[in-house]
């Protein structure tokens, strides 16, 4: 055969999570911003803004859970069972975050703040709960065997709860970036005087997990700062510190839509670095991805079917986006 | 001890999510094809009457359909979060299913949703009625891999079992198992009974308040004729299933009878009332038709099955929670099918839209669908029991292992999160309903420039009738 249908499925399921960061991350940094906006209206156009993909955006999360689940049974086992608290938690705020884009617009006045909060409140939850999820597997995860060999509360130390926080800024960061290129007048200028505190944020995020990682763990040392490595990965930093100026230049001179491309650059490249520190294990430090692979059959069955069908999702999707491009502004008669 | 108290609050836990979630798809899958056909007669005749269905109905899904996103989602982790040893033995091959219905279903829901609930201004007439089209076909097809995949679990098939867990072998002989076919139609069916009944209800309840209008009666009339055609349809799609259970996984069947032993060749009764003792290993208390037993589980005068007492104890599905929810699924079936033909006789004398009788019973029969929907998975679900993979692999061996304190605050997170959420999801969808179909103004949007969108002269979400309906609008 000569295909590697572990690693392509490895790659699959990175390229599902990232779609899911990006596209869900501006949906929840959206939710976290609500609290730096008060007016009704406006935050009716924030809303408006994703009310139409905010579903699409989300189900990125669950063509990456279930790809794990058929390329790497024995990882999503693990994983899943080991992040349970976290994960329950961060499931509760999508439920809370997800209906509020309904059930705002069909709330009463009395009613609507409670689904104002619901929708902050489940949107810092899930944020946050993928970075714990984030840290915590990044951390290592003890397995024994098969199984997960942690406690429930594992999750609770300072590295995840510090990824909790970073995710939470990259969102953020997206969210703002992305208002400013849908939104116009007074809520844009408050979305680029936001934009740029929440840069530096993640700029620091950056750095520290650069740090905090390797310091950690030997093993993401070795690979960053070990020869031939530190060559090809030089790079990265370097285009970290162009995205980061490219954001702070563009939220000065040409605030439409390169202040999002620069935070997106961010967090591809954050991504990235997380992929390349843990590569080739699924279950950091002890499974790799070969170790955990479901049997030939299922992969090559299942991924047929993904290659041919992704390319009509990524089409019909970038249509409705389109559909819905262009600014939103409150003159249009809206609730 | 402490580990069956944490194997029950596992299976409690599912149970609860899967009971909330499973009601939201339900009434996703009829709506989304009516309100295809609605846009469809709407295109077709121009009448007023089904583009304000269309808007009316539109409103309701679109709050439905976000209940179902986020309830579907807890689904799709829990198989990792707590069934572990599940998703490791048999997620090569449950985990394509699952994949594909993410990639061939969800997907196209959620990328066409947008156009469909939001873009009636900015795509043309066409196009929009693609995008429902497309929503309602993803529905379909969502519904096809998901029962794919639990008729799999109940009647595995083209595996083999390698090392410690399940190898595909023959992915037709997966997806097409044999309880497959029977599932996927009944489990359609009943969306679409579901929906209809739920329609009509609405529709009666605003009869029964004196406001007739052309579109309440069209809601009406369609929704009994949906249940007059399908309803019947739905009983003998149900029989051929039941026959499929008894030929594949006969110790449901003999559950759901609450049949114990043959007592030498005598034919079996259909027992309408009955309490199964799974300790004292008989139905008491039982009162039933003598032969129509055998009649309708062998199609024949005399024939027998296997009593409950041919299974070891260790493998025998409670019999008393099934007999009694496949009796409430049944006796709701009769109930519809009645009322279609009520339905269908009072239409002929032109009296089907005042008659109090009639429309106080298509109101109380509302929920009557998903009541049924609820008892006819219990029935199944309990019924496979002590098995998740029937006859392969047991539902105690297949879950994470968590401590009972554990799942005990994620169970009351989810009891405390869902009853909040989708009581008032529920409420709200009830206020709308009781709002009814309105006068929909753009029905005729103007047409955009070339490559323009067309005028957003519409709000971006769902869009409602303004202040009047408010209860306490500014």
């Amino acid at each position: 055969m000569g295909i590697d249908t572990t690693s392509i499925w490895a790659g699959i399921i990175f390229f599902a999570v990232f779609m899911y960061v990006v596209l869900d991350g501006f949906d929840l940094g959206i939710g976290m911003l609500y609290p730096f906006v008060k007016d009704r209206r406006e935050r009716d156009i924030m809303m408006n803004t994703v009310a139409p993909i905010w579903d699409g955006n989300e189900t990125w999360l669950v063509l990456g859970g279930e790809g794990l689940l058929l390329a790497f049974p024995v990882a999503y086992s693990i994983i899943l069972s080991g992040l349970y608290l976290p994960l329950i938690f961060m499931l509760i705020g999508l439920i809370f975050r997800g209906v509020a884009f309904e059930f705002r617009f069909k709330a009463n006045d009395r009613e609507r703040p409670i689904w104002d909060l619901a929708f902050i409140g489940g949107s810092v939850t899930a944020a946050f709960f993928q970075g714990v999820s984030l840290g915590a597997f990044l951390s290592g995860i003890p397995v024994s065997g098969r199984s997960y060999a942690g406690g429930p509360f594992d999750w609770l130390a300072p590295f995840p709860l510090a990824a909790g926080a970073g995710v939470m800024i990259a969102y953020t960061l997206l969210g703002s970036t992305w208002l400013i290129m849908r939104t116009e007048g007074e809520l844009q200028q408050r979305m680029i005087r936001l934009a740029r505190p929440f840069g530096l944020l993640m700029l620091a995020a950056i750095v520290g997990a650069s740090i905090w990682t390797p310091l950690a763990q030997h093993q993401v040392a070795e690979r960053w700062f070990s020869f031939p490595n530190l060559l090809f990965l030089a790079p990265v930093p370097l285009l970290v510190a162009g995205a980061i100026v490219l954001l702070m230049w563009s939220l000065k001179r040409d605030p439409f839509r390169l202040p999002f491309i620069a935070a997106l650059a961010l967090v591809l490249l954050g991504y990235t670095g997380m992929a390349i520190s843990i590569w080739p294990h699924v279950v950091p430090p002890a499974i790799t991805i070969w170790e955990a692979a479901s049997p030939p059959a299922t992969q090559g069955f299942a991924l047929v079917g993904t290659l041919f069908v992704l390319p009509f999702i990524l089409m019909y999707t970038v249509w409705s986006y389109w559909v819905f491009r262009g600014k939103i502004s409150g003159k249009e008669g809206y609730h | 001890m402490f580990g069956l108290a944490a194997l029950d609050l596992a299976r409690i836990q599912f149970a609860f999510t899967m009971s909330f979630h499973i009601l939201f798809p339900a009434i996703t899958i009829g709506l989304a094809s009516y309100l295809a056909v609605l846009e469809i007669c709407w295109l077709k005749t121009k009448r007023q009457v089904f583009v304000d269905l269309y808007h009316f109905w539109l409103r309701i899904f679109a709050v439905n359909f976000g209940m179902g996103v986020v309830s579907g989602i807890v689904m799709a982790y829990q198989f990792g979060t707590n069934w572990g040893y599940f998703s490791e033995f048999a997620g090569s091959i449950t985990g394509p299913l699952l994949a594909y219905e993410v990639l061939t279903a969800f997907f196209l829901e959620a990328g066409f949703l947008g156009v469909m609930l939001f873009g009636w201004t900015r795509v043309g007439p066409g196009l929009h009625l693609f995008a429902t089209c497309m929503v309602a076909l993803g529905t379909l097809i969502s519904a096809t891999w998901i029962l794919g995949s639990n008729s799999w679990m109940q009647t595995p098939q083209g595996y083999e079992i390698v090392g410690n867990r399940m190898v595909p072998v023959d992915w037709l002989k997966i997806i097409f198992n044999p309880s497959f076919p029977y599932r996927l139609v009944h489990m359609s069916i009943a969306a679409f009974l579901s929906t209809a009944l739920f329609v009509g209800a609405s529709a009666a309840w605003h009869l029964l308040r004196g406001r007739d209008k052309p579109a309440v009666r069209t809601m009406l009339s369609m929704a009994m004729w949906m249940l007059l055609i399908v309803a019947p349809i739905q009983a003998l799609v149900g029989d051929m299933h039941g026959i499929n259970t008894l030929k594949h996984q006969p110790a449901k069947i003999a559950a759901l009878e609450g049949h114990w032993q043959n007592e030498g060749d005598k034919p079996l009764p259909l027992l309408l009332f009955g309490i199964p003792s799974m300790e004292d290993e008989e139905t008491r208390f039982a009162v039933g038709i003598p032969r129509l037993g055998s009649i309708i589980l062998t199609h024949s005068w005399d024939g027998q099955i296997k009593g409950l007492k041919e299974f070891p104890r260790g493998d025998r599905p409670n019999s008393l929670i099934v007999f009694w929810s496949f009796r409430v699924m049944v006796g709701l079936g009769l109930l519809m099918i009645a009322l279609g033909v009520w339905g269908a006789w009072l239409r002929r004398k032109g009296r089907m839209h005042d008659t109090r009788p009639f429309l106080r019973m298509a109101m109380w029969m509302g929920p009557a669908g998903l009541v049924a929907v609820l008892a006819g998975w219990i029935t199944t679900e309990v019924g496979r029991q002590p098995w998740v993979v029937y006859g392969v692999l047991r539902t105690a061996d297949a879950a994470s292992k968590h401590g009972a304190g554990t799942l005990a605050l994620s169970l009351g997170l989810f009891v405390m999160a869902y009853l909040f959420v989708f009581g008032v999801g529920i409420a709200y969808v009830l206020r709308l309903v009781r709002k009814g179909p309105q006068t929909f103004e753009n029905a005729h949007p103007p047409d955009g420039g070339p490559g323009q969108g067309r005028t957003p002269a519409r709000p971006l979400s769902v869009p409602e009738p303004e202040a009047a309906d408010r209860q306490d609008g500014p």
